[in-house]
């Protein structure tokens, strides 16, 4: 299955995150009638990053919906709508508006199959795109997805490629649960090859993505794929990396995680979120109970500083993680095991 | 609508809330004479209205009385089951939060049988007699109570989560106001799978006074407004959200007018009598169903006790608490039912006994029903069973030693 899907992807054209976006809604729209979207500015306006054009022409008004500035109205309503066996898909804006559904999502979809015990499940699913560096200051910038992340009820997926925005949308659509499916605003434009024909990805697996035998870096939506172009950087200079995409933020794959661990010997997390209580928190508190004595260096972070981020350019450059940061923490964990070079 | 009862203490009491009649018929009577305060007569035995009712006894309503009969006896049934309620929490048979419906049988009686089996129900988490007059059962009503695994939710949600699928009971809400905007997306898919027509199914979002001051409510009221959704939301005005008052806390004391901004049409009735509400909650309901028209159904209702079972409910005063009796809807029904013949004394004495002993019968039942067993407890996380879904017990380490010599993490697949 594997190979097939290399064939087809080598057959395949790049194409954009946000176009395997786009393209996925349109096919689950076209295979099941009970799919529909809501949000606001997804019809008419086509959607604030686009990813809805041309839908509310091809589907009307009823499947694509543009709702009035009311999260939490619209996202409990399709709660609802999810209750009687539709399945809506909401786009929020961005993550940060998700706070004003904040009780719909936590108190809500997250609750009522397991409350009431396994009665109705509420197969809804909620895009939206986190991601700083926009100049949008400070609550337009926020990457709070370990907040979702810790939620049990919810299943938050996190892709970093076009291939697997289409794989995970699919898959959250057509799962029985709300899934959060955390886009990235800085990689809509970014391009890949995406296979052709169903690709359905599975919750809860992370992915190596890049082999290598040195160090682990651990990464998911954007950080992956800087985590990726990092381990390229540094192959020259005799460092093999490993990269692992956790794709899957809830549930989440330890044991991938830890293998990799248990073959590098070191482990630095680069994540979007703020340092404290961040997915690195996690990954890091895994890695050393999971893989305590594979471990040659503490498990390191390369988080957000942890302020309300600022809009100057010179500031908001500087407060997040990048790619530099990266480099200069793998730098230390291989210096602090005398790695030769 | 005409007719509609309303007593002078409460007429006074609601003047005080700044309160005008949504309808423009009301009549008074005396609410001393309980046998005499209802204005509306039964259709079955006008000639037995007595002559201080004969000016307004013509019933509006038109109900039967095999079926007024089966009010008093399903209000009944809902007052022994809260009361026992009541005892069983206090000797901590039940636990969590205990919202009574005491006081309020009448307004549950009356819309319950206002909705149809098919239509869908979502209330907040004062929601023991809506699950018990939606047929879901005193026994697994009082199970639920108990954390038993025959109670409708499995004993997963307890007093304030009721739930029952097939009755299309789609829940009641603990978190105040939760339930507006699930229940407005349920008539979302009610439009999305259903022509409008008498024979649509509709939905009725139940919530207390307070509940309309909170953000939900107004979003969900201005999306059931511009989608026209077929939906009724009824708030029960018991006139305190906990000690709160409705004047204290809400800018437009006259709760029905509260989808004005929304143009939602609104109307307040006399939750005292399960008749008047029933026939208002049929008519929102039918309009709902026919005309996607979104309403608001405000019942005027009383909380006879504490907001739950701890609250002894201190901020009374004295008058208050004394009046309280006197506005207890459950003696005067009765009386009315035996004054219009559709009753006798001995039928009512049974009526009663058969309640007590379906409420005995309900605790012997949930007593004997098992506890949820251990090996279920990570059942109900997720409707779809994924890899690397925790089932981490407190204390257990992330992976499980040992777990680098075989792979652990699939899980159940999919």
């Amino acid at each position: 299955m594997a190979e097939n899907a290399d064939k087809q992807a080598a057959s395949a054209p790049e194409i954009t995150y946000r176009q395997a976006l786009h393209d996925t809604l349109r096919t689950e729209m076209l295979r099941d009638e009970k799919v529909f979207l809501l949000g606001e500015e997804i019809g008419k306006f086509e959607g604030s990053y686009k990813i809805t054009a041309g839908m509310l022409k091809e589907f009307g008004p009823e499947r694509v919906r543009d709702t009035p500035i009311a999260e939490e109205g619209f996202v409990g309503a399709a709660i609802g709508a999810a209750m009687l066996g539709m399945r809506p898909v909401v786009e929020i804006m961005t993550l940060n508006f998700s706070l004003i559904a904040i009780d719909q999502i936590v108190n809500h979809a997250a609750k009522i199959y397991g409350m009431f015990g396994g009665q109705t499940s509420v197969p809804m699913v909620i895009r939206t795109p986190g991601g700083g560096g926009q100049q949008l200051a400070a609550t337009h910038s926020q990457n709070i997805e370990a907040w979702y992340a810790s939620v049990p009820g919810l299943k938050v997926l996190a892709p970093s490629t076009p291939a697997d925005a289409k794989a995970m949308l699919t898959a959250a659509i057509r799962d029985d649960d709300p899934v959060l499916l955390l886009e990235n605003l800085s990689l809509y434009n970014t391009k890949g090859v995406v296979p052709d024909g169903e690709q359905v990805a599975e919750f809860g697996k992370a992915k190596v993505t890049v082999p290598g035998t040195d160090i682990t870096v651990v990464g998911y939506s954007r950080s992956a794929v800087i985590a990726a172009d990092v381990a390229q950087r540094l192959k020259p200079q005799g460092i093999s990396v490993e990269v692992v995409d956790l794709c899957s933020l809830r549930p989440l794959d330890r044991e991938t995680v830890c293998r990799s661990v248990m073959k590098t010997g070191k482990a630095v997390v680069l994540e979007d979120d703020w340092l404290t209580y961040g997915i690195g928190a996690e990954i890091a508190a895994s890695v050393q109970e999971g893989a305590f004595d594979y471990l040659d260096a503490p498990v390191r972070r390369v988080a957000a500083a942890e302020i309300p981020l600022p809009y100057a350019k010179s500031l908001e450059k500087i407060a997040l993680p990048d790619a530099d940061a990266l480099i200069r923490v793998i730098n230390e964990q291989l210096d602090a095991t005398r790695f030769a070079r | 609508m005409a007719g509609r009862t309303q007593d002078p203490q409460r007429e006074k009491k609601a003047a005080t809330r700044g309160s005008a009649r949504a309808d423009s018929a009301k009549t008074t009577t005396g609410r001393t004479k309980a046998p005499a305060r209802r204005t509306t007569g039964a259709k079955a035995s006008p000639d037995k209205a007595s002559t201080a009712q004969k000016s307004t006894a013509q019933k509006s309503t038109g109900v039967d009385a095999a079926t007024r009969v089966d009010y008093y006896r399903e209000m009944a049934l809902i007052r022994e089951f809260e009361q026992r309620a009541g005892e069983m929490y206090q000797r901590a048979k039940i636990g969590g939060y205990c919202h009574l419906n005491l006081g309020e049988e009448p307004t549950v009686v009356g819309l319950m049988t206002a909705l149809r089996p098919q239509d869908y129900l979502f209330t907040n988490y004062r929601d023991h007699g809506y699950a018990i007059a939606r047929g879901m059962g005193a026994n697994r009503v009082m199970a639920e109570l108990f954390g038993r695994s025959d109670g409708v939710s499995k004993g997963l949600g307890g007093s304030m989560h009721m739930y029952d699928a097939d009755k299309r009971m789609l829940g009641g809400y603990g978190i105040v106001g939760g339930q507006i905007p699930p229940a407005t997306g349920a008539a979302l898919a009610i439009t999305l799978q259903q022509k409008p027509g008498p024979d649509s199914d509709a939905v009725m979002c139940q919530m207390g006074d307070g509940t309309t001051n909170i953000g939900a409510f107004h979003e969900a009221l201005n999306i059931a407004s511009i989608w026209k959704l077929p939906i009724v939301y009824v708030i029960i005005n018991n006139g305190l959200g906990m000690a709160t008052t409705v004047e204290m806390a809400s800018g437009e004391p006259e709760l029905y007018k509260r989808g004005c901004s929304y143009r939602i049409p609104g109307r307040r009735v006399d939750g005292s009598d399960p008749e008047v509400v029933r026939q208002a909650a049929e008519e929102m309901l039918n309009d709902a169903r026919v005309n996607r028209q979104p309403g608001i159904l405000e019942i005027m209702s009383y909380r006879l006790r504490g907001h739950s079972v701890v609250d002894p409910a201190r901020y009374r005063t004295k008058e208050e608490v004394a009046e309280l009796k006197e506005h207890d809807p459950l003696p005067p029904y009765r009386a009315q039912l035996i004054a219009d013949g559709v009753l006798d004394e001995k039928t009512a004495e049974q009526i009663d006994g058969d309640a007590a002993k379906e409420v005995a019968d309900a605790i012997a039942f949930a007593d004997a029903s098992p506890e949820p067993a251990a090996s279920t407890l990570f059942d109900f996380t997720y409707a779809t069973d994924v890899p690397n879904a925790s089932r981490l017990m407190p204390g257990d380490p992330v992976l499980p030693v040992g777990w680098e010599r075989e792979p652990v993490g699939a899980g159940k697949e999919a």
